[in-house]
């Protein structure tokens, strides 16, 4: 499944043992991948390779990241890695749908992967359908997490330092029977069968999601990533002087494929 | 979400989001059922399984030495190589792709009409590594990857390089001005870093990118 850029000199596959896994779920407002996107443009990630799936929708394009004429020819296609080994991350980036009735073996084959590069933990941006939250959920902060069992134990207590919530379970049969709760997210994509996968393969898993809706989700990419910053740390949230709060959404670098998201420009004969 | 009317209606995600697909967990009986049904079809169409998709070669070889391959993908591009580079005495047909979507299906026949939708491979006589493929039906994204993997996988590649040919639509085209005041028809290319020689039009800028077969 995955593919390792050539990158010349016979340099051999690389090395994600111990590494953190970042990957987005294709899920209600592209939020997940908006939100990757900021992390792999800011942290200028190097691509080291791709995921060969007939699982997703094929595009190809120029790349997305391109700060200038010479960067901006190196093609990009829908499932590409990028890692940066000073932090011992490693990203996954996904750029199209799924395949119908795709969704369980790309997660097989991923947690497969998973298992034989080693990656230490497995960090999944997602979000879900804001207009399916409950009473309670309506209030408050729009930010959930999820840890797999194996990964509570290691980080359950950082969470709650962070004043972080955790996503609620539903009643199974609402109405009929409160008592059997399950996780649902509608709008998650893959999310929850990720996550309850890594659940029974003990896999370290994280998921981050925000309730949101379809719409400009720049914004919420924004919030999400931020909300992984609280925990991972990759960029360092300055304080502000003026206002003595910290504000680190204008460290995120936009990447230029977000150019003309809402169409091109307007004919001048319309007016 | 509540439209205007005031019904509820499930908004369709950007994200191409398969909602069934998600809360759907199959049963040893819908397998059952599904089974039954794909064995009916198959039996009832007797052809192909309906979302596979056959390449069906006229010539003897196992697999064809191939140095050049020009794939025109839509109708746009096929017409194209219709008008200025195929004809009888120069090249050949070696094959055909079988399939079947919601959109189209192909037949086995090497004698079409522009209008039908179609899949077929020539040769060129004089320099038999040199191959074409007129694709005018639309390859369902189920189908691509199939299409991708059969095609390539009849080849022996020497030094192989491909040349895809395809069309869309200019308002589809991104760009800071309206393409109302575009010049059209344009060119635009992308190519692999594997490609040295020189291209003959400008470079697909982001944020366009290519989707379906193309992209495959």
């Amino acid at each position: 499944m995955f593919i390792p850029c050539d990158r010349g000199g016979g340099s051999a596959a690389p090395d994600f043992k111990g590494f953190t896994l970042l990957m987005p779920a294709v899920s209600v407002g592209n939020v997940g991948q908006l939100a990757i996107d900021l992390v792999i443009s800011t942290l200028d990630m190097t691509k080291v390779g791709y995921f060969y799936t007939d699982c997703l929708v094929p595009m190809v394009g120029n790349n997305p990241y391109a700060t200038a004429e010479e960067n901006s020819v190196e093609l990009s296609i829908n499932a590409e890695v990028y890692s940066l080994p000073s932090k011992k991350l490693v990203v996954l980036q996904i750029r199209s749908p799924f395949i119908k009735n795709k969704y369980r073996p790309f997660c097989e084959t991923l947690l497969s992967w998973v298992k034989s590069s080693k990656c230490a933990r497995v960090v999944l941006l997602s979000s879900s359908h804001a207009y399916q939250r409950d009473d309670e959920q309506l209030l408050g902060t729009p930010l959930r997490y999820l840890l797999t069992p194996d990964l509570e134990k290691a980080v359950g207590g950082h969470m709650k330092e962070l004043n972080w919530k955790e996503m609620e379970k539903v009643a199974a049969y609402p109405g009929i029977n409160d008592t059997d709760k399950v996780l649902h997210i509608p709008g998650g994509g893959i999310t929850k069968l990720l996550f309850t996968e890594s659940c029974s393969e003990g896999i370290q898993m994280a998921v981050l999601l925000k309730f949101c809706s379809e719409g400009d989700n720049i914004p919420d990419a924004f919030v999400l990533v931020n909300y992984l910053n609280e925990w991972l740390q990759l960029i360092k949230s300055e304080v502000s002087t003026s206002n003595n709060s910290s504000d680190p959404s204008s460290q995120w670098k936009i990447p230029s494929s977000w150019r003309l998201l809402f169409g091109n420009g307007l004919p001048p004969a319309l007016f | 979400m509540a439209t205007f009317f005031g019904e509820v209606v499930v908004a369709p995600s950007r994200a191409g989001l398969d909602e069934e697909e998600e809360a759907r967990e199959e049963t040893p009986e819908d397998r059952e059922i599904r089974r039954e049904i794909e064995k009916k079809r198959f039996q009832q169409r007797g052809e192909i399984r309906e979302r596979e998709i056959q390449v069906l070669w006229s010539c003897a070889e196992e697999s064809l030495v191939c140095s050049r391959f020009i794939v025109a993908i839509g109708r746009n591009a096929a017409a194209f190589l219709s008008s200025f580079i195929l004809d009888s005495v120069c090249w050949e047909v070696i094959g055909v792709v079988k399939l079947w979507n919601e959109w189209c299906r192909t037949s086995s026949s090497t004698n079409v009409l522009p209008t039908d939708s179609f899949c077929l491979f020539y040769r060129l006589i004089s320099d038999p590594t040199v191959l074409l493929c007129q694709c005018s039906c639309y390859v369902a994204e189920d189908q691509q990857f199939q299409w991708l993997e059969k095609v390539f996988g009849s080849m022996q590649k020497k030094g192989l390089q491909v040349t895809i040919l395809s069309t869309c639509p200019v308002a589809d085209y991104k760009t800071q001005e309206s393409t109302l005041t575009l010049v059209s028809p344009f060119l635009k290319a992308l190519k692999t870093k594997e490609f040295q020689e020189q291209v003959c039009c400008p470079l697909l800028e982001q944020p366009n990118i290519v989707r379906d077969l193309p992209a495959a």
